[in-house]
């Protein structure tokens, strides 16, 4: 067991309760986004396993990326996740997270979403649908009941390696005021 | 025994406070055909934040954060539950609703801390808020306060016997609710969270602890708010009596904000200062000439 896997008696009980309580940021990036208000609503109700929606970054411990990334959008969602407070876990949706999907020649957009954040779990699909976005969501709670959604200790153990790819893709992740300058 | 009695007021509002907020939440999902969360989340919700890495945004913040749970405790350690009076011979309604600011204020000033504009214009709207719902809240408590000739809730809760106050003054009752949807932020009266529209509002940069914190603040409010509900109108009663009345109450209120929209905050504050205001006027005149039932 490496160092990252270790866990303390009072982390232990405290990933029992993160599980049954995950509160997922309303910042959709693409067109997985879609899928959400059916997952959420009466047919397949997520509340049930106490997740919900939460307005802002500070409050919220899952992070969806739901579809591509524009490299606009990239700096934008590196923003939102460094201002999530710890443990925080990453969702990537569909393909485009994982090799670019249909967008894996595109000018624009990144093709590999875990060079950037770490990613806990991604979801295969053109879009997924709401039976395999629910899945996924159990499927993480079981992951965070057992420590092994560590991407959060992760980003911060290879943060120079992170760092160095963001500004690879992206030049600089600062993000212009735009109205401002 | 004033210790234990002031601790068995702070649990109950914490336990039965978070239940009661869980079985909201379960009506609000069976109301949308949903099945919802098990009644216990709001303890796991609450006790998970305080579990959590987050930031402070500088010392007027964290003092704001201690300073609003702090008034709110003290304000609900004056309030009586049913028979259960913490402090007996001083839960005057004027000792509550002078603490209460202090749990307000330590909020606005803790929340406007943060620096975040959300959170200001929710702290606005909040303010401007109780600007509404006091007015016509205030007319009927104290046109009742001088039919009883006392201020003392206790005394009121006695003097109501059989007869409660909701049948005494039917008129009062319903400005009195109408105001505590206001109080209790819920539907149509939401214009200072709103979620979708400025990101929780004051709430916008809470992370961790603090949000634990002002979850468990939002709770006692609650409790304050709906308890003197019960003690003014519905006359009180035992400890497990109260506890049914406010659990009627509470379901009341969640059923009415799960089917409604939002007003804006200025139709808000028009709607206060119309429809209930006259209303409450109506009452303090059939008060003062003693048409009473």
């Amino acid at each position: 067991m490496s160092k990252i896997d270790e866990r303390s008696v009072w982390e232990k009980i405290a990933d029992q309760l993160r599980s049954r309580s995950m509160w997922m940021l309303h910042y959709c990036t693409g067109c997985g986004a879609v899928e959400l208000p059916p997952s959420m609503t009466s047919r397949f109700d997520m509340e049930r396993l106490g997740m919900g929606p939460m307005a802002t970054p500070r409050q919220a411990d899952i992070f969806l990326i739901t579809g591509y990334l524009s490299a606009k959008t990239l700096r934008r969602v590196i923003y939102t996740y460094e201002k999530m407070a710890d443990p925080k876990y990453v969702i990537g949706f569909g393909s485009c997270t994982i090799n670019g999907g249909i967008y894996y020649d595109s000018y624009s957009t990144i093709n590999r979403l875990d060079y950037y954040i770490p990613v806990d779990l991604y979801i295969a699909g053109c879009m997924p649908r709401p039976e395999a976005i629910l899945n996924a969501f159990n499927q993480l709670m079981e992951m965070i009941r057992k420590g092994e959604a560590n991407g959060w200790k992760r980003y911060k153990e290879n943060y120079e390696w992170y760092k160095q790819n963001q500004l690879r893709s992206l030049g600089e992740v600062i993000v212009h005021d735009e109205f401002h300058e | 025994m004033t210790a234990v009695r002031v601790a068995q007021v702070l649990l109950t509002a914490f336990f039965f406070g978070l239940t009661f907020e869980g079985i909201g939440r379960k009506v609000t999902a069976r109301i949308q055909k949903r099945y919802g969360p098990p009644w216990y989340q709001n303890f796991i919700d609450v006790f998970k934040t305080l579990t959590k890495h987050g930031w402070t945004h500088g010392w007027i913040f964290d003092f704001g954060v201690l300073m609003a749970l702090g008034g709110v405790i003290a304000t609900l350690s004056f309030v009586p539950l049913g028979n259960l009076v913490a402090f007996p011979g001083l839960d005057n309604f004027f000792v509550i609703v002078y603490l209460f600011t202090v749990g307000a204020l330590g909020m606005a000033m803790g929340m406007v801390g943060t620096g975040n504009p959300w959170a200001s214009i929710g702290v606005a709207r909040a303010l401007t808020l109780m600007l509404g719902y006091e007015v016509p809240y205030l007319i009927v408590i104290t046109s009742m306060l001088y039919f009883y000739k006392t201020s003392n809730i206790s005394n009121i809760i006695a003097a109501q016997g059989e007869i409660w106050n909701i049948f005494r003054f039917p008129i009062g009752a319903l400005v009195a609710f109408i105001s505590l949807q206001g109080m209790l932020g819920k539907e149509p009266f939401e214009a200072p969270i709103a979620p979708a529209e400025i990101a929780s509002g004051p709430m916008v940069e809470l992370s961790a602890k603090y949000m634990g914190l002002l979850m468990l603040m939002n709770t006692f409010m609650e409790f304050v708010e709906i308890s003197l509900f019960v003690d003014f109108f519905l006359g009180g009663g035992t400890y497990f009596v109260f506890l049914l009345k406010y659990l009627v109450v509470w379901i009341l209120a969640v059923m009415i904000s799960a089917v409604l929209p939002r007003f804006r905050i200025e139709q808000a504050v028009a709607f206060y200062w119309t429809v209930p205001i006259l209303l409450a006027f109506l009452q303090a005149f059939l008060v003062i000439n003693g048409w009473v039932f």
